[in-house]
């Protein structure tokens, strides 16, 4: 052979080039043996996981009527790598909105403290909630607009424009939310109040996964598999709701033009048929992209129309709270039917007298005719029964006794088994709060004196009021008022502290304030109701007119409690607003046409919006 | 016409090339020899043409394009170099011993080196490195290939931590690394040519004298590193002389001259780094170095490379199977790239085989090239390994991340009619010769 000395190097080749694939196998090795990275890698390359959302559940009132249903609404959604040319004149045209919004939502996108999971790479929300109205224009351009999507989603939709404080809103979930929720992720949507909150988790449904196979430019290349990993999202479960949807309607129609609310219940359910607040709104406006600007304008209405007055607010009883007195009372021993006492009309002392009639008066009596004295006596005699004793230690229990027995009419304090989210716990004063304002030893039966008529420090909610009214129409025990139909809550019986036996008198109290009293002029013709007005001095103004009751008298249909906001007397407003919901109630018609015309036309405050 | 057109087009890529390689094995091989300068002569010309013809493909003028069919001169450029090298040095009584001898030898190189870095195709044109092992075993000396890897080594460090400062602004550690290299390469060689015990001990001693010197004298005196970790390297330089001159051994003067020239070769790194390499291939070599992490920009492709071969797992995804190449995920994926293929649908397995199976062929072309009894055969033959070789460990290297960016294709993987032919003219030339080796002997 040639060259022999050099012949050896051939090795020295040889071995270089073994060595060099050899390195070659041991990285191979390394990144597809060892490491785990890059499958992950090419996971979230190709594996586009596309939510599937389900269908939100339909909500339908007692009668099965559908009140709240889904419509499809898109997102506008952008993917910043994509964006070429962007022609943002005709981009903005289309999509109805002004250049400054564009840029300012650009850049709010961009802002990885507003928005943690940007990716240039990954679809972003551009806008949401479009109907089909705003996208229609910008569908047919979409294909000018590289870098932008369309996404569907579903919005809810109102067959009626009411029960918008029954229902609440769906809203994007909070940061905070999506923190306690595994369930949630950036941009997806939750019930905020209303129902709609209460029964989320139902509701929702369970979002699905649909696995996409996307290419490098992020174009969508078929499903992964055939779809065989894809998980099918899970319908949320519809709700049947107590409401009535006609008594609804109509309790919103008598409200028009009015600051109030009404809450009727059926007594031997604790079923809620109506829950009116008025101001109101039409819940449709607070879906889809005006939701926001819609909210702000609410939350600055000066009549407050987001605030459920139904169970939120919170007012002194006044005269309706007589009834329960009367049962307290009696229960406590510091009265009887027979008990008599003196009335001297607007002469009354402490407490004057606003109705006129004769002296002394029975309980019967007292109920029928809305005696201030005869509850202020009663009450004194209830208090002071045993004397007050050793620093009123004896007064001192008497009032604690009086005190619960009126929390377990469900006073002064929320229904916490119900499936409302909002409620206030309204007030009964406690002793401590007294021994604070007055001393330990400085009040009497006479420093509260107005706690007898129902003002002063006590204050319920119209929900407390119409469930009282069930307590008196059940003859002695509430069922919670709640909203879900097919959630009975009837083995939950709670019992107000006071006998069966004392019922009757009061019940028929309140039958004669129908047949001769207060609200002898809205009686519905051939039936036998129960009711009591109420009159009650506030700081705000005018008196609040209110009326609580229940119908028919033998075995009782709806109970009901009215306010009506500085409108003036009870018998005026609140009392034949709730006549009209009983008629409607019970005989599902009104024959008094001309009572209806005159309460849904009358307004007592100007500032409530035209809906 | 197939579905997908690319492969159609390659499959009569494929055809024609068998025809060439068949033409090719019908000529008389002595032919190869006596035209190989006419050939090379031949193809610079098409080269320097090539320039000013070609139109402009992604920035590059190296592609002339005939109707349907576009062709790279550069292709051929390497078989002619081949052709026109081995000639040379087959030529009679010509020895490659002497540095002089390697002269007209990078003549032959240099020259379509130069005209394809013209045609802006730095990777065609880097094959042209891979010569130099056709040199080592032709007689060239082994320390060019030493010199070449330390360089290469000492580049790395600069470039890779000479943005690492030191203690505020008191030198960076780039500059300290290298220095610290090189004085350990002293003492390597120191050892390596000692004639006894006392020479090692004496040259290792002086060294570290030296450096733990400047060491304290810096923690005394608070110069900057950088200065003292030069002032070491010149400090032993000297030291190195004087001990050759008293022991008169004439082996020191290699190692002093190299340490002079890799501390320049230092300070010019820099400068050849920002001022010499375009952008682009900063940046390929900044993500190589793990310095950038440019996963949208020049880091894309490699990333994108690593994770299709990486989720490959052992067994691969299958045939077609493949989610990151099938999506387009890795670019140029049936060119420059097509390896991440076979990394992702066959695994580890399937890329082991195909690297056992270049492994194989390149082990074949080395016995080819030592049974050949002509020189001219011979150093063609290991022209022909030489240019695979470094085909493999470019393409291979970059698609696995360990070698920067350069655009060179796959041998008979990638697609592309050029380097096909490119590649089949190269091997059956080969075969030409070897078929006709014995015939002298007749």
């Amino acid at each position: 052979m040639i060259n022999d000395t050099l012949q050896n190097r051939r090795y020295v080749i040889a071995i270089i080039m073994s060595a060099i694939i050899l390195v070659y196998i041991l990285r191979l090795f390394s990144i597809q043996i060892i490491e785990t990275k890059y499958k992950e890698g090419a996971d979230s390359n190709a594996f586009l996981k596309k939510t599937q959302y389900p269908p939100r559940g339909l909500i339908y009132d007692r009668n099965h009527k559908l009140l709240v249903y889904n419509k499809p609404a898109y997102d506008i959604a952008l993917i910043m790598r994509e964006i070429k040319d962007l022609d943002t004149i005709s981009f903005c045209k289309a999509l109805n909105i002004d250049k400054e919004y564009f840029i300012n939502r650009i850049a709010e996108i961009k802002d990885r403290r507003k928005n943690p999971g940007y990716s240039s790479y990954t679809p972003q929300l551009f806008m949401s909630q479009l109907g089909i109205e705003d996208i229609a224009t910008i569908q047919q351009s979409m294909y000018k607009f590289l870098g932008f999507y369309i996404q569907n989603r579903t919005l809810r939709e109102y067959t009626f424009p009411i029960a918008a404080h029954v229902l609440g809103s769906i809203g994007e979930v909070s940061r905070r939310r999506i923190e306690n929720d595994d369930y949630y992720t950036q941009g997806d949507y939750a019930g905020r109040d209303g129902i709609e909150y209460t029964y989320e988790k139902q509701l929702r449904g369970e979002k699905g996964v649909e696995i996409l196979l996307r290419d490098a430019k992020g174009r969508i290349k078929g499903s992964y598999e055939d779809g065989k990993e894809d998980i099918a999202p899970k319908a949320g479960v519809n709700l049947t709701l107590t409401i009535d949807v006609e008594l609804q309607k109509l309790g919103e129609k008598l409200l028009t033009g009015k600051v109030g609310s009404v809450v009727a219940i059926e007594p031997k359910t604790g079923e809620i048929l109506a829950m009116v607040s008025n101001p109101a709104f039409d819940p449709s406006i607070l879906v889809g992209r005006q939701r926001s600007k819609n909210y702000w304008s609410l939350v600055n209405d000066p009549t407050k129309p987001l605030i459920n007055r139904a169970t939120q607010a919170q007012y002194p009883p006044g005269s309706t709270f007589k009834t329960i007195q009367a049962l307290v009372c009696q229960q406590m021993g510091g009265i009887n039917e027979h008990t008599l006492f003196a009335c001297n009309g607007p002469g009354s002392s402490p407490i004057k007298c606003t109705h006129h009639h004769g002296s002394p008066v029975t309980l019967l009596g007292a109920i029928e005719q809305s005696c201030n004295p005869y509850f202020w006596n009663t009450f004194k005699a209830t208090l002071e029964k045993d004397g007050y004793g050793e620093k009123n230690h004896i007064f001192k229990k008497r009032y604690q006794e009086w005190e619960d027995r009126i929390r377990s009419f469900g006073f002064g304090g929320k229904f916490e088994d119900s499936d409302i989210y909002e409620q206030s716990r309204g007030n009964i004063p406690k002793q401590k709060y007294f021994n604070k304002y007055f001393g330990e030893t400085g009040w009497r039966a006479i420093t509260i004196r107005s706690l007898s008529i129902g003002q002063g420090e006590i204050l319920v909610t119209p929900l407390q009021l119409a469930n009282a009214m069930s307590i008196i129409a059940n003859e002695g025990y509430y069922i919670t008022p709640h909203l879900n139909k097919s959630d009975s809550m009837l083995t939950k019986i709670h019992k107000a502290q006071v006998d069966k036996k004392f019922f009757p008198i009061v019940n028929e109290g309140m039958w004669r304030v129908f047949e001769f009293g207060t609200g002898r002029a809205y009686k519905i013709p051939n039936t036998s109701m129960c009711g009591k007005t109420g009159t009650v001095q506030n700081n705000h103004g005018k008196d609040h007119s209110i009326f609580v009751g229940f119908a028919p008298r033998e075995n009782p249909k709806i109970a009901i409690a009215v306010v009506v906001e500085n409108a003036g007397f009870g018998a005026t407003w609140a009392a034949p607003i709730s006549s009209l919901m009983m008629e409607q109630y019970i005989y599902g018609k009104i024959e008094r046409q001309e009572l209806l015309e005159r309460m849904s036309t009358s307004i007592t405050n100007f500032d409530v919006k035209e809906r | 016409m197939p579905v997908n057109q690319r492969a159609g087009k390659q499959f009569i890529w494929i055809l024609t090339a068998f025809g060439i390689g068949g033409m090719l094995l019908l000529v008389d091989s002595k032919m190869y020899n006596i035209f190989a300068y006419f050939i090379y002569t031949a193809a610079m010309l098409l080269l320097l043409v090539t320039i000013f013809v070609a139109t402009d493909i992604k920035g590059s003028r190296s592609w002339l394009v005939l109707g349907p069919i576009s062709f790279q001169p550069a292709e051929l450029a390497k078989v002619a170099t081949a052709l026109a090298l081995s000639k040379f040095m087959s030529s009679y009584n010509y020895k490659l011993k002497n540095w002089r001898d390697l002269i007209p030898l990078g003549m032959f190189v240099f020259l379509p080196f130069a005209l394809i870095i013209l045609q802006k195709e730095t990777g065609s044109a880097l094959v042209f490195v891979a010569f130099l092992l056709m040199f080592y075993r032709e007689g060239m000396n082994g320390i060019v290939l030493l010199i070449g890897t330390f360089a290469i080594v000492l580049f790395v460090i600069i470039i890779r931590f000479s943005i690492v400062p030191i203690q505020g602004d008191r030198g960076t550690l780039g500059m300290l690394l290298a220095m610290f290299i090189i004085v350990a390469a002293q003492v390597i060689y120191a050892i390596f040519v000692a004639r006894n015990r006392k020479e090692a001990f004496l040259a290792i001693t002086g060294t570290v004298i030296i450096a733990a010197a400047s060491y304290i004298v810096n923690i005394w005196f608070r110069i900057n590193y950088n200065y003292i970790a030069i002032f070491t390297v010149l400090a032993s330089c000297v030291y190195w002389i004087v001990i050759e001159m008293i022991n008169r051994y004439k082996k020191y003067w290699l190692i002093v001259a190299l340490s002079i020239g890799s501390v320049l070769f230092c300070f010019s790194s820099d400068y050849l780094f920002e001022k010499v390499l375009q952008p682009h291939q900063q940046i390929r070599i900044k993500v190589l170095l793990n310095m950038e992490d440019d996963l949208t920009g020049a880091g894309y492709n490699v990333n994108q490379s690593k994770i299709a071969i990486g989720s490959g797992g052992f067994w691969g995804k299958g045939f077609l199977n493949g989610t990151q190449t099938k999506l387009k995920y890795v670019p140029e994926q049936d060119t420059d790239f097509i390896f991440c293929t076979v990394g992702e649908e066959h695994g580890f397995w399937g890329s082991t085989l195909v690297l056992a199976i270049y492994w194989l062929f390149l082990m074949r072309l080395l016995r080819i090239a030592e049974r050949q009894r002509e020189v001219f055969n011979r150093v063609y033959a290991y022209c022909v390994a030489s240019i695979f070789f470094f085909h493999l460990t470019i393409n291979i290297g970059m698609v696995l991340g360990i070698m920067p960016v350069i655009g060179i294709p796959l041998p008979f993987f990638s697609y592309g009619g050029s380097s096909l032919w490119g590649f089949t003219v190269l091997l059956f030339i080969l075969l030409r010769l070897d078929a006709s080796r014995l015939e002298r002997l007749r």
